[in-house]
């Protein structure tokens, strides 16, 4: 069987993040970390393959981005996935989160997985909805933020916590899972293994190599088109207290309060 | 015109719908007038999606609803539904309410019908016959409009939309028989809205002390509850920990959780995620105790108390007792 893991390089948490507002399009010139909510999928695809109910004769790390992408590949790879696939092409600039999802698909039927694992979100765009824009296209079913996962009779049992209340489904593969963060605790790369990542294989593929129609990705084969970008309204800042001396600290807190006839 | 109707998700469980899914119905029905269209609502469900809960749609404003027999708590399926319907009636907009099944359905709804879908919206206007979304974007920094090029897939965020009743009126029902897709049938609900933990109640208090992962492990707990009890209050918890076990599922404010609004909100070890905001952000006073002073949870807190809360928590317990002692 073969897992297929979709990653993504987001600028680092520590980095303010803006768009550009002559564009719509975010900067992206700050980033270089591999989202942490990958890290969670990679983990799994490696426990799967760990735990031996299934036969997983490769896993796959599969991104689209810029060049510098390919860093996010690298680092998916010292993690445990033994090749990559990267999806780089200028017309692919400015896809909105539909566009984004079908280009994936078109990379991922290449690949034929029998699994295809992403974490529930990205820390940049936050578009926790990619797994299901992927799996339609795919015409695999798909679950989201799912924290518990295990392989019964070939098929992955998951639960996740919806609107009411912990939900358990079963889903057939091929299918389309994100995971959120509680479903592990990711491991660390090891030396070796960050330093052989560069030389595992890595597939770089335009959008003619897996069948993406031009027409339907990029800013022109977006079907969203964002714009005025403003800031919120003001909010009053709120008080901030460094607590160096925590008596001192508490009694702040409770003059605070007292001011407010909160206690 | 036909494509002026709006077409809203409605989520139910237990016999009632989703009160996000009712703020939608309500947002809907006031766009698709603005318009020149109607709402019309599509719910999926089993027995229990009876005609009488399906025509109280109409009390939020909904004209007609589309009941589908299908499996319950599962996006595809609802996918299959809404895009039949969609293509049958030709509408051109689609909108839910803050939801986790909202989301997948309408970003699968979007690649179906290739449309733009636009998420976590907080406002929805209509501007030369089309409709604008708003997003808060980056941590709420900022903030995106979306137009559409053609249809629009638009999926509020937790809260954004409220419900409104409109007096008496009821909503046409019409069943609809829908073939689902062979991949909407692979997933199988096995089990539905489990509750993980004791049933404690936290939408009446006027204090809650919540906890998130900053608290280190489940036995960070029992000092949050001494200082709910000295506060006269009670504990509330975030995703994390509870998805961890350390608190029950009934205790946790957020997207999948309690929405809420104390007088008092203290937050310990909570960063701040926008999942957690929404459940929490129109409580009147909010403290929050992170040892991160760049945690989001500064930006939306009224008193923000950079430190250790090992060493806070305790005493601020220690001090709020004396003070009501004395």
């Amino acid at each position: 069987m073969k897992i297929c893991v979709l990653v993504k390089e987001v600028p680092d948490a520590a980095v303010q993040k803006r768009i550009d507002p002559a564009t719509g399009r975010m900067d992206r010139s700050g980033e270089r970390n591999l989202n942490p909510y990958d890290t969670h999928a990679i983990e799994a695809a490696m426990q799967i393959r760990e735990g031996g109910a299934l036969q997983i004769d490769e896993i796959v790390a599969v991104t689209m981005g810029p060049d510098s992408a390919v860093r996010a590949l690298h680092k998916a790879v010292s993690l445990g996935a033994d090749r990559s696939v990267h999806l780089s092409d200028d017309a692919l600039a400015g896809s909105d989160v539909a566009a984004t999802g079908y280009a994936l698909a078109k990379t991922l039927q290449r690949e034929s997985p029998d699994l295809v694992l992403l974490g529930q979100q990205s820390d940049d765009g936050e578009c926790y909805t990619i797994g299901a824009v992927v799996a339609d296209h795919l015409q695999m079913p798909s679950l989201t933020q799912v924290i518990k996962m295990d392989v019964a009779d070939g098929k992955l049992r998951c639960e996740r916590q919806a609107e009411y209340g912990y939900d358990t489904v079963e889903v057939q593969m091929p299918a389309v899972i994100s995971v959120g963060d509680a479903i592990n605790e990711p491991r660390y790369p090891s030396l070796k293994a960050i330093m052989g990542a560069k030389k595992k294989p890595l597939d770089a593929v335009a959008i003619a190599d897996v069948g993406i129609e031009a027409d339907r990705v990029g800013e022109q084969g977006s079907k969203v088109i964002c714009s005025d970008f403003k800031a919120p309204p003001a909010k009053a800042a709120g008080e901030i207290i460094e607590d160096e001396d925590t008596g001192e600290t508490v009694e702040k807190i409770l003059a605070w309060l007292d001011e407010r006839k909160l206690i | 015109m036909a494509q002026n109707d709006i077409l809203v998700y409605a989520l139910h469980y237990d016999g009632a719908l989703n009160k996000n899914s009712l703020g939608a119905v309500s947002e809907g029905a006031r766009l698709a007038k603005e318009l020149g269209g109607a709402c019309h609502v599509l719910a999926l469900g089993g027995d229990d999606l009876t005609t009488e809960l399906c025509a109280s749609a109409g009390a939020h404003g909904a004209e007609k609803v589309f009941r589908v027999n299908g499996p319950e708590g599962l996006a595809q399926p609802v996918i299959d539904a809404m895009a039949q319907v969609m293509d049958d009636g030709g509408h051109r907009y689609a909108l839910f309410g803050g939801g986790l099944l909202g989301f997948e359905i309408g970003a699968g709804l979007a690649a179906r019908l290739n449309a733009g879908v636009t998420m976590e919206v907080t406002a929805v206007r209509v501007a030369d016959g089309e409709l604008l979304a708003e997003r808060p974007i980056h941590g709420d920094s900022s903030i995106s409009t979306s137009r559409y090029r053609d249809r629009g897939i638009i999926i509020g965020r937790l809260n954004a939309f409220e419900a409104h009743e409109v007096d008496g009126a009821s909503a046409e029902v019409q069943d609809v028989r829908v073939e689902f897709s062979p991949w909407s049938t692979q997933a199988t609900m096995v089990k539905r809205g489990e509750q993980r933990g004791a049933d404690v109640n936290i939408e009446d208090a006027k204090v809650l002390a919540a906890g998130g992962r900053g608290l280190g492990k489940a036995e960070g707990f029992d000092a949050l509850e001494e200082l709910a009890g000295a506060l006269g209050g009670t504990v509330a918890a975030t995703r994390a920990v509870v998805d961890a076990g350390w608190y029950p599922y009934a205790a946790q404010i957020g997207q999948t959780g309690k929405t809420v609004s104390p007088k008092l909100y203290l937050a310990a070890g909570i960063s701040g995620a926008i999942q957690h905001k929404v459940g929490m952000q129109s409580s009147e006073n909010i403290v929050a105790i992170n040892k991160d002073a760049n945690a989001p949870i500064f930006e939306f807190s009224d008193l923000g108390i950079v430190g250790d809360l090992n060493k806070i928590v305790p005493k601020l317990t220690a001090a709020v007792k004396a003070r009501k002692g004395g």
